[in-house]
């Protein structure tokens, strides 16, 4: 009998453990959609020189938000870390379709997964290639994470319920940014 | 007299036997070689699998890391995706994230790129006036990775005693080693 049993603890075993070990890397599903609340307050656009690059006049685009959000359920035993960030998708006259990152913000594992966060101001530049910003009435902002794992693939999620701004008609004369 | 036989015989199955591992090795050099240019067309990348060189990506990368990269015209660029590019006229290729995008209704793209570690977008690392990438300039996406195993890549790169040591050791192993 005891012989028996021990053919049971053999190599089929280890294999198989192995075999569910390398699937779960490479097919974990980070694909809950998780819903973040965030509100955007959408500034006021400029038109200026593009100082970041290209010389053209652009439109600047100024947004502040604030962001609530709970990362932990993303976090499994085989997160890393998460790259956090918030993108405004829109659509112009010069371009079908532009996507530009506002804000982001790396996650580690261990690191505090509520985020509260106030009066955000966006950390890059939103130019436009072009003046498509002023009186643009549908930006779409998400929240998005790049998950990066200890091992495996490198999935890119979108979170359930973006918002829709709109930037006014006019261009703010003001000198400050 | 005998023994003189004897050593005959020895020497010539030593003989057949070398052929053999000869070609043994030969097999798996030529294995290797149909795997790497299997990948190569599947993913559809001239490099399917790059060792991230430089810190710039930290900390979800760093120096040694192994990526798995596809490269199919038919995935769109899109912000948030980290992308293997080379900039035009240089060799090395750059790990980077795509920061923004702007792509006309005829697919056109143009995009840029920054480093998660960086604290300037990559306009600095681009061709003097080049402001943006484009779909030309991409390798491939990264799609999943496995840490610390490039880490021998960089050493055979920057030791190249090491490199001739490491292929030495595997050809001895492979010629001594029976089956």
């Amino acid at each position: 009998m005891l012989s028996r049993s021990g053919r049971f603890c053999g190599k089929k075993n280890t294999i198989r453990v192995c075999f569910v070990f390398f699937i779960h890397l490479f097919l974990g599903c980070y694909h809950v959609k998780k819903k973040m609340h965030f509100v955007v307050l959408i500034k006021l656009t400029k038109n200026v020189e593009d100082f970041t690059g290209p010389r053209e006049r652009s439109d600047l685009g100024l947004i502040t938000f604030d962001l609530s959000a709970d990362l932990k359920p993303i976090f499994d035993w085989n997160v890393k870390q998460l790259f956090l960030y918030l993108s405004a998708e829109y659509k112009t006259k010069n371009n079908a379709l532009n996507q530009v990152v506002l804000w982001d913000k790396i996650v580690l594992r261990g690191d505090k997964t509520k985020l509260d966060l106030k009066d955000v101001k966006s950390k890059y530049f939103f130019f436009d290639d072009g003046n498509g910003l002023k009186g643009n009435e549908n930006i779409t902002l998400t929240l998005s994470w790049n998950v990066v794992p200890n091992a495996g693939i490198l999935p890119l999620v979108t979170g359930t319920g973006h918002i829709s701004a709109a930037f006014p008609d006019s261009y703010e004369m003001t000198k400050n940014y | 007299m005998m023994s003189l036989d004897f050593l005959n015989d020895v020497r010539r199955m030593n003989k057949r036997q070398l052929y053999y591992q000869v070609l043994n090795f030969g097999m798996i050099v030529s294995s290797a070689l149909m795997i790497w240019k299997g990948l190569m067309v599947l993913t559809g990348s001239e490099s399917p699998i790059v060792v991230v060189l430089s810190g710039s990506m930290e900390p979800a990368f760093h120096r040694g890391d192994l990526l798995f990269l596809t490269n199919r015209i038919e995935d769109p660029i899109r912000v948030g995706e980290i992308v293997v590019f080379r900039i035009e006229g240089r060799e090395i290729p750059i790990v980077h994230r795509v920061l923004k995008i702007h792509e006309k209704e005829n697919g056109d793209i143009k995009f840029l790129t920054k480093g998660d570690n960086n604290s300037v977008d990559d306009r600095g690392l681009y061709k003097q006036g080049q402001h943006w990438l484009e779909k030309k300039d991409v390798v491939g996406r990264a799609r999943g990775f496995v840490p610390y195993i490039g880490i021998v890549t960089i050493l055979m790169n920057d030791y190249p005693k090491f490199k001739y040591a490491v292929l030495v050791l595997l050809g001895l192993f492979v010629l001594v080693h029976r089956e």
